[in-house]
């Protein structure tokens, strides 16, 4: 992970949310309303288009120019400083639109067995969890889940799959404290 | 199905005598067939010579034209599941000297011993209406005498494959001294697409493979299905709620419920008590994982660990007291023992690498196991102390081993490498030798074994 520069990890939530759906697994939200945006991670400009990624206020900006997920070593669930520094910016994200609430998804890769990575999955949402509410987040807004390595967005089995796949992904939507369980 | 009964075809008994089947005590040992060329027939589970032992099984005796086509295929399962073993070997019907027309008939052993065929399966089947009847009788060529008594079996003609299973049954008891397994069924994971939208469902079939029965659509992710003693009920992982939570199938009516009163948000790995009447389970709440007792009954729930690591993947030993499970207390998996209240836990494992999902042999001298090493997964067996570590398998990911009803042969799923990876099932005795794959439609994961129906 600490060879991996912030930049890098940013194109690979970038790649990540442009492939995949964020909400495919019913975290009903306005997560993938701009998953088919464009790469604009540059600066606010006159011409934002509300909903894009360069819109501060959209979800898009959120998946996409913050970063909605951050990566482990192997068999860890500690956050590493570009991890944190994306979750800064999650937190802030989530502080400035209190109309929104997020599931933390937690992930490992295929090498370990089933019932363990579930634990570590379920370590990795934790760690994302309580640095969220260290910044300010109400922890009423925060609910984790872990799928251990039953979703991976990566498929193949070498190093450069499993860093992506080991993973806490932050899935939000559209709602209110108390509105959903 | 289990409208099946028992009659014993024939009262001889003296010849039993000399071929008593003592059961051997070398649980540990290699399996292997002796030549009994002077002996009693018999294969002796201990160290020595890996040489199947030669058997001929002619066509089973059709009794009437309507129970021509089920003789056939009867013959063909017993077959099938002998050689299966690994211990025995099929003698072509091309090499036959003579041939039985008649389940009555006094037996040619000349015939038979010049074929170098040391045991000698014969039977008939009828077919009145939907009942089918099967008859059979082992011979041990070489003594000249027969093996135990000749066997009826009754039931409807849908369970001919259990017919089958359960003469298959009889014949490896009678020739290893050890409890079959034949007559009995896996509930596993069906997977089917590609690694990153693999959907799947849980399915029961027998040990062979056939009849294959799905048990739940593949909506949601579910995992790890595990049998009760009886083989009625079904306790499985499934994320239908939203959260991973351990729901309790019924087998007969294929009804399923969630379980109560589970602790955490999550909770899974699920097993049976060895009375069926409660389970354990692992939950999480934050970061933390522990085991959990569970009765089904009320609901009620005791808390077995309560370390801040993770402790998952609970077996009992099988007479209840004692649990077996895997926690990285220590910095990485390893295995541990621990009361079946709760209490101090003891460390098993102690070489290289992690171990995980133990598993407790229905003969309480095992525990298998899944270890990881060096970039390559093993399933292997230790003694209950954590001595005599045997590796029985490797590969890029072998995982989920599960215990024939005897004790002798473990289940397990193996996953291959790379995008394009699948899983499915594979037996091994647990001497290592005879690694097999168990034909499934798709892929498969998380094998658990039922006991002998």
């Amino acid at each position: 992970m600490t060879h991996l520069s912030k930049a890098l990890i940013v194109a690979a939530g970038l790649l990540a949310a442009a492939c995949t759906n964020p909400d495919r697994f019913g975290a009903d939200g306005a997560g993938g309303a701009g998953a088919n945006g464009g790469y604009g991670a540059g600066g606010i400009g006159s011409d934002v288009i509300p909903g894009s990624p360069n819109d501060p206020r959209s979800p898009a900006y959120f998946n996409q120019t913050i970063g909605d997920r951050v990566l482990f070593a192997v068999d860890q669930s500690t956050l590493s400083a570009e991890a944190q520094s994306i979750l800064d910016g999650q937190a802030q994200w989530l502080q400035t639109n209190a109309d929104y609430l997020a599931v933390i998804e937690g992930h490992a890769d295929e090498q370990g067995t089933r019932e363990y990575n579930i634990a570590l999955g379920a370590r990795r949402a934790n760690a994302v969890m309580e640095y969220l509410v260290g910044r300010g987040v109400a922890p009423n807004r925060l609910r984790t889940i872990s799928y251990g390595k039953e979703r991976p967005i990566e498929i193949c089995s070498d190093e450069a799959c499993y860093a992506k796949n080991r993973r806490a992904v932050t899935v939000i939507s559209f709602g209110t404290a108390g509105a959903t369980s | 199905m289990r409208q099946f009964f028992l009659v014993t075809a024939r009262g001889a008994l003296s010849l039993l005598a000399a071929l008593v089947l003592a059961v051997t005590a070398a649980a540990f040992g290699a399996v292997s067939p002796a030549a009994a060329q002077d002996g009693p027939l018999r294969i002796d589970i201990t160290e020595g010579v890996i040489e199947p032992l030669p058997f001929a099984a002619p066509d089973f005796v059709a009794e009437n034209a309507a129970a021509q086509d089920y003789a056939g295929r009867l013959t063909q399962v017993v077959a099938d599941d002998l050689t299966g073993t690994g211990l025995f070997r099929r003698i072509p019907r091309e090499a036959f000297i003579s041939n039985v027309t008649s389940f009555s008939s006094p037996v040619a052993y000349a015939d038979w011993k010049a074929i170098n065929a040391q045991a000698l399966i014969t039977g008939a089947v009828s077919l009145e209406g939907d009942r089918l009847i099967v008859k059979f009788r082992v011979y041990d060529v070489f003594s000249g005498a027969e093996l135990g008594e000749g066997m009826q079996f009754a039931g409807t003609a849908d369970g001919w494959r259990r017919m089958a299973h359960k003469v298959a049954d009889q014949v490896y008891s009678r020739i290893t001294g050890e409890g079959g397994y034949f007559d009995s069924r896996i509930v596993f994971v069906s997977e089917s697409g590609p690694k990153d939208q693999r959907a799947k469902r849980l399915a029961i079939m027998d040990y062979d493979g056939a009849n294959v029965q799905y048990l739940t659509g593949s909506g949601s992710i579910v995992l790890a299905p595990r049998f009760s003693p009886n083989g009625d009920r079904v306790i499985y992982t499934s994320y239908e709620s939203g959260n991973p939570r351990v729901h309790l199938l019924n087998v007969g009516d294929v009804q399923s419920r969630i379980l109560p009163a589970q602790m955490g948000n999550m909770s899974f790995a699920p097993r049976f008590t060895p009375n069926g009447q409660g389970l354990l389970l692992s939950s999480t709440s934050g970061s933390n994982t522990d085991i959990y007792r569970m009765d089904i009954g009320s609901g009620a729930t005791t808390q077995l660990t309560s370390a801040p690591s993770i402790e998952t993947a609970p077996s009992y030993s099988p007479d209840g007291s004692q649990i077996v499970f895997e926690s990285d207390r220590s910095g990485s998996q390893q295995l541990y023992i621990m009361p079946a209240g709760g209490g101090e836990a003891t460390r098993i494992s102690f070489g290289p690498g992690r171990y995980g999902t133990p598993v407790w042999s229905p003969r309480g001298d095992l525990i298998a196991f899944t270890k990881q090493n060096a970039g390559r997964f093993h399933i292997g067996v230790m003694r209950t102390d954590g001595s005599e570590e045997r590796l029985l398998t490797a590969s890029f990911l072998d995982e989920s081993p599960t215990w024939a009803p005897n004790g002798r042969v473990i289940m397990f799923a193996r996953e291959t490498q790379g995008a394009e990876g699948t899983s499915s099932l594979y037996s091994v005795d647990v001497s290592g030798r005879n690694l097999r794959p168990v034909p499934t439609p798709d892929g498969a994961s998380d094998p658990s074994w039922g006991p002998l129906q």
